[in-house]
């Protein structure tokens, strides 16, 4: 039997970790990025990665990080893979620190932990505030080992444009597009792994980097690979508003002491500094005194929210409220959270050692994702495999923080060798060439399409609309009427899209091409999210209805499962594991 | 709000190439300013809007970004002749007309987008990386003094942008040196717990063409490195245990 050949797509934590498990199998591994992949967005988390070590002997244990993650994802999560990788984290968490990750240590030389939100631990292992980077770093590191001991192959600066499916529905390899030449090839493989992050674009501004558009995962869906919980979208609550970007103010500056507030007077004009403690409204501590300022995302954003549109107390009358750090020692702050800092410091200009940072909540995770099991990260379509932030397991309706980087690299650790073990059990031959060729041509007529389009439609202009509905209607307040017309909306933006004629018509390094492509993608991924939204009529973890503001479990304590059947969208829905935890009432006011 | 209503203008000027045997030129472009604006800012408008400030229609400005919080070392150019992340460079403390042209010790892509896979292959001739038996379970890893942890971390802090190698005068087509950002994280891997096992190899892939006997001195690139890295003293510790290992290396194996 010839040797199998698996190809990754995406170089993020997810990927990376992918990629690892299946070249330390021995078998060769295509790996496929936009980005050179040490600049993947993963370097963008920033707080932590959990895993209960108790390494503080608060009495905390896998039981108890497996039912905070259930508890925080209200229900929606499956159980069992869960609690894998609960089981699995401080296992990764060790492979990390083998990996030289420069983790926080303590005066013993362990690693240090910190408080997250959503649970009353010490979890969460740190590298200062930039431990995404620094994850990412060591994956890329061993990555780059492999490569340079001929393993690995990378095609960086390469995009997905769709799978290969041949005549019997089984997935024989990609179509991708070099970045530079606009060259349009297709690659064999026995299994592909989609490692493809989050779809923050979708939303115009948010936490996520530029590359993060959910193209891939849309052009599967197209494809016929089920999109799952897609309507659950989690909104951080504390970010810095930015034109090109809402920069994330890590949760980690609330772990370590951080306090939420806003001045009691509306309006009140006077320098935070000089407000007395007394006429200050730590709201978060108020209305949830025992997790304080680390109640979930979902809680907080909502709380925000409140404060700014319903009770009138933004700062200043305006869409901000105080992220306050100001009475935490410098030496502290630097040696836990500088990263951060100089964030702020650098892009608003003001010290927060010294000022408090002024914040707003943003797009920020994608709960939901690519559809795949609940044992190997396998998706509906043979030899097409997912895992990381583009697909819906984990996290439920609501992500905890720290939870991403291990779920990724849980996620990515399986799925490499699950496609291993597919490819070699593959008895089929290679598929026809006339399967790629067919591929290959759609995906040429569709750049010669926009290529040629003369119509008067810029889409930068149909991409800013449609992250100003998305961000209106399709965020913190669901309201159905609304949700429909977000709907239709889109359906326009869509007909006008057909419309596009694209600035850019050269063919070297077209990077308005290469956007248009993605922005189609985005429409009907934006689709799936509104519809999902639109039909669950029930409030669960960060989808909030206020006209059904509570879980219904009879109802909808179901996985939500869109389909794309003949050019449509088409939700079904499918029952929870909820195996191991029977679901009880999610409430954060009081000791759970 | 009230100068951004008055119609104030950036004026950004911006050096294009349509491809790297294509000869480049200058284009002026006249924004309408906003508080809080940055040279992404000021290149997406640009692209919703490629009309030049003369009313010539052109095409949108490729250039690399991805995370624009200045962590992913994607966009770094020559801002106003400085190598810096465009993402972190506000366009109310640049002089106008804001010059903005590519790196250029980097093989050119477009426009303002440069190929950097040179400092990532020499990640490779170091071998950057901690050296682990797989990535089954043995258990935690060594244990690392805190002081170790500090001095480590800045220097992992490195996003691989470039801006050091660009200010370097060592840096050139012929001389092949790495550079700074390269030697940097020798140190770092030569002084964690498992990564010094293997010292002595990465110091001697540091010396030889491109190697560190190269760097002069110069000091640049420390001033130019947007992470504050304190790579003078890497260069300064990897140059002398390269010496040291180069010289004396027979006496201990």
């Amino acid at each position: 039997m010839s040797q199998p050949k698996i190809i990754v797509v995406g170089g993020g934590l997810a990927g990376l970790m992918a990629a690892i498990r299946v070249a330390e199998s021995g078998v060769p591994v295509d790996l496929f990025s936009i980005v050179p992949v040490k600049r993947s967005h993963s370097v963008c988390a920033q707080g932590g990665i959990n895993a209960a070590k108790n390494q503080k002997g608060e009495g905390d244990s896998i039981a108890k990080h497996f039912d905070d993650t259930i508890f925080g994802g209200d229900f929606l999560a499956n159980q069992t893979l869960v609690r894998r990788m609960c089981e699995a984290a401080p296992g990764i968490i060790d492979l990390l620190d083998r990996m030289g990750v420069m983790f926080n240590r303590t005066p013993e030389g362990l690693l240090d932990y910190r408080r997250f939100g959503g649970t009353l631990y010490h979890r969460t292992a740190f590298a200062g505030a930039t431990t995404g980077q620094q994850l990412l770093y060591a994956l890329d590191e061993q990555v780059r080992r492999h490569e340079s001991e001929g393993h690995v192959k990378k095609f960086e600066g390469w995009t997905f444009l769709s799978a290969v499916i041949d005549d019997r529905g089984v997935c024989r390899g990609i179509c991708a597009m070099n970045l530079h030449s606009m060259e349009v090839q297709t690659f064999a493989a026995d299994a592909v792994i989609f490692c493809t992050g989050g779809i923050g674009a979708i939303f115009g501004r948010s936490t996520n980097s530029v590359v993060c558009t959910g193209s891939a995962q849309s052009a599967l869906f197209q494809q016929g690979v089920d999109y799952a919980n897609g309507e659950f979208i989690q909104v951080h609550p504390t970010a810095i508003p930015g034109e090109d970007k809402l920069r994330l103010m890590s949760e980690s500056a609330r772990g370590e002491g951080g306090r939420v507030w806003v001045p009691r007077a509306p309006g009140d004009k006077r320098p935070a500094r000089s407000i007395p403690e007394a006429e200050r409204f730590y709201f978060l501590e108020e209305w949830y005194p025992k997790y304080g300022n680390l109640v979930p995302r979902d809680i907080a954003t909502r709380a925000i929210h409140r404060i700014v549109y319903q009770e009138k107390l933004g700062i200043d009358g305006q869409a901000a409220v105080y992220l306050d750090v100001t009475h935490i020692p410098v030496e502290i702050l630097n040696h836990k959270l500088e990263g951060i800092l100089e964030i702020y410091e650098k892009f608003i200009g003001v010290d927060p050692r010294k000022e408090p940072m002024k914040v707003f909540p943003a797009m920020h995770y994608t709960m939901g994702g690519i559809w795949i099991n609940s044992e190997d990260q396998r998706t509906n379509i043979p030899g097409i495999y997912a895992a990381g932030e583009c697909e819906y397991q984990y996290h439920g309706a609501n992500r905890l923080g720290a939870n991403s980087l291990v779920s990724c690299i849980f996620g990515g650790g399986i799925a490499g060798p699950a496609a291993v073990k597919y490819a070699k059990n593959l008895a089929s031959a290679a598929a026809a060439s006339s399967v790629f060729d067919r591929e290959r041509k759609r995906q040429e007529e569709m750049n010669q399409a926009l290529l040629s389009g003369d119509g008067d439609e810029n889409p930068i202009a149909i991409w800013k609309e449609l992250g100003e509905i998305m961000t209106e209607h399709v965020t913190v307040t669901r309201i159905n009427k609304n949700l429909e017309m977000a709907y239709g909306k889109i359906l326009a933006l869509s007909e006008r899209y057909k419309k596009i004629n694209l600035s850019d018509k050269t063919t070297w390094s077209n990077q308005t091409l290469n956007f248009a492509r993605e922005l189609g993608n985005m429409l009907i991924l934006a689709r799936v999210i509104t519809i999902g939204a639109f039909q669950r009529n029930e409030s669960r973890g960060a989808h909030y209805k206020p006209e059904f503001p509570e879980r219904d479990d009879a109802n909808f304590l179901k996985t939500t499962r869109a389909k794309w059947v003949n050019g449509d969208i088409q939700l079904t829905y499918e029952a929870v594991d909820t195996s191991l935890i029977p679901p009880r009432a999610r409430r954060y006011d009081a000791a759970k | 709000m009230t100068e951004a209503a008055a119609g104030k203008k950036v004026i950004v000027k911006v050096q294009r190439q349509a491809a790297p045997k294509e000869a480049a030129r200058w284009e002026e472009f006249a924004l309408n300013w906003r508080p809080s604006m940055n040279v992404i800012i000021c290149l997406r408008d640009i692209a919703e809007n490629p009309v030049t400030s003369d009313g010539k229609a052109t095409t949108p400005i490729t250039y690399d970004s991805n995370c624009l919080e200045e962590i992913c070392g994607s966009c770094a150019m020559l801002i106003n002749g400085k190598a810096r992340m465009a993402c972190s460079a506000l366009v109310d403390s640049l002089e106008q007309p804001i010059r903005i042209a590519p790196l250029t010790k980097f093989p050119l892509v477009r426009d303002l987008s440069v190929d950097r896979q040179f400092m990532f292959e020499s990640l490779k001739r170091v071998k950057a990386w901690i050296p682990i038996d797989g990535t089954y379970d043995l258990g935690e890893g060594p244990r690392m003094s805190p002081e170790v942890q500090e001095k480590g971390y800045p220097l992992s802090n490195c996003i691989t942008c470039g801006n050091c190698l660009e200010v370097c005068p060592q840096v050139n087509e012929h001389s092949g040196f790495m550079g700074a950002a390269i030697f940097s994280q020798v140190r770092l891997f030569n002084m964690h717990p498992t990564g010094k096992m293997h010292a002595a190899e990465r110091l001697r892939a540091s010396m030889g063409h491109g190697g560190i006997e190269d760097c002069a001195n110069a000091q640049n690139c420390v001033k130019a490195c947007p992470k504050g890295i304190p790579l003078t003293e890497s260069l300064a510790e990897v140059n002398r245990d390269a010496w040291k290992q180069a010289l004396f290396g027979w006496l201990v194996g």
